[in-house]
């Protein structure tokens, strides 16, 4: 048996999406989602996150839950890199429709049209939906 | 082979079919199932989307979803197929991969 | 079950991690690792401190492996292995120091 500081390898890798389609806070979604990918980030997949829709909201900068009695976890996505999850895609069309722009988003992203995250989509090997 | 989407809210209630069809390429399939069913009825406000959607997808909605909620078949957009469980299991067999749209 | 440190009562889950993170000082954490058997040190401390921090910027404990490599960026590359970790904190590195640090059990992998 491996000590507990020995790695295993990652054996095959296959290509995960998450595609988050809610806006944070008024369902649990945009939060599961969140911790579902820090949670299979230790499976050292191919992991992307896409956001689209409502979904874009979850990046939007300057969010305080203070009054709501809610935990903020916006600043959980800037952990992302620390677990090697660095490709985020932002639908264009969800941020225009929303009068939002790249400079409205924690993180940095990949903006990219609807049709570029379509065909993007179809690519994956698995597709997790929140 | 291609996609199969699933969609489960109604299109009065949520853009999860809206966002389907923007997304879903040409070719791929789409199983109205839940509250998705509404979707397939004829005389709705969507019948417009759903019908323009169909020249590039092929459509189902599940049969029990739409009994359970006072719909029939008879009531269901010309060229939607209505199938059963088994229908849903063979339609998630026949593509290699399930988008779900919620 | 709540632990007394020095008159004063501190709510824990079931699994003895501080209910309110608020709540925390070094005396509690000290606490903690006496009741565990463990004397801490200035490399735990190091360890403690940098998981506060990092649960400050993130709102999240992080997974060991991530604990490893951003140990290794800030405190040198030979305390950013997993070996030396468990060697300080045998129960598991980050399971173990974010209880000493007042921290909830880290998602996912620990």
């Amino acid at each position: 048996m491996a000590e507990p500081w020995e790695e295993e390898g990652p054996g095959t890798v296959k290509k995960f999406m998450y595609v988050n389609r809610k806006a944070p806070y008024g369902t649990i979604y945009a939060l599961e989602s969140l911790e579902v990918v820090l949670i299979a980030a230790a499976f050292e997949q191919d992991v992307s996150l896409a956001f689209l829709d409502d979904g874009v909201y979850e990046l939007k900068k300057g969010q305080d839950t203070a009054g709501i009695g809610m935990k903020n976890f916006s600043p959980t996505y800037r952990a992302l890199e620390g677990y090697d999850i660095e490709k985020l895609y932002v639908e264009a069309e969800s941020l225009a429709e929303r009068g939002l722009t790249e400079a409205d988003l924690l993180v940095p992203v990949e903006v990219m049209s609807r049709e570029a995250l379509a065909k993007m989509m179809d690519e994956q090997d698995v597709i997790l939906s929140f | 082979m291609s996609m199969l989407h699933t969609v489960n809210k109604s299109p009065f209630e949520r853009n999860a079919l809206d966002s389907c069809i923007k997304h879903a390429l040409p070719g791929s399939a789409i199983l109205l199932i839940e509250d998705g069913v509404y979707a397939a009825i004829k005389g709705t406000a969507h019948e417009g989307m759903v019908r323009d959607s169909m020249a590039n997808h092929s459509l189902y909605v599940l049969g029990p979803d739409l009994l359970a909620r006072g719909m029939s078949p008879e009531q269901v957009i010309d060229g939607i197929s209505v199938v059963d469980y088994g229908g849903f299991v063979d339609l998630a067999v026949n593509h290699d991969k399930v988008q779900s749209w919620l | 079950m709540p632990i007394e440190v020095n008159g004063k009562s501190y709510e824990t889950d079931e699994e003895g991690y501080l209910a309110n993170l608020n709540e925390w000082n070094p005396e509690v954490g000290a606490a903690m690792a006496k009741a565990d058997g463990c004397d801490l040190t200035d490399s735990h401390w190091e360890v403690i401190n940098f998981l506060r921090e990092y649960y400050e910027e993130y709102q999240i404990a992080p997974a060991v492996r991530v604990l490893t490599k951003a140990i290794g960026k800030k405190l040198g590359e030979d305390k950013g292995n997993s070996k030396y970790l468990y060697e300080l904190f045998p129960y598991g590195p980050a399971k173990q120091a974010c209880k000493y640090a007042g921290l909830p059990k880290p998602t996912g992998c620990v």
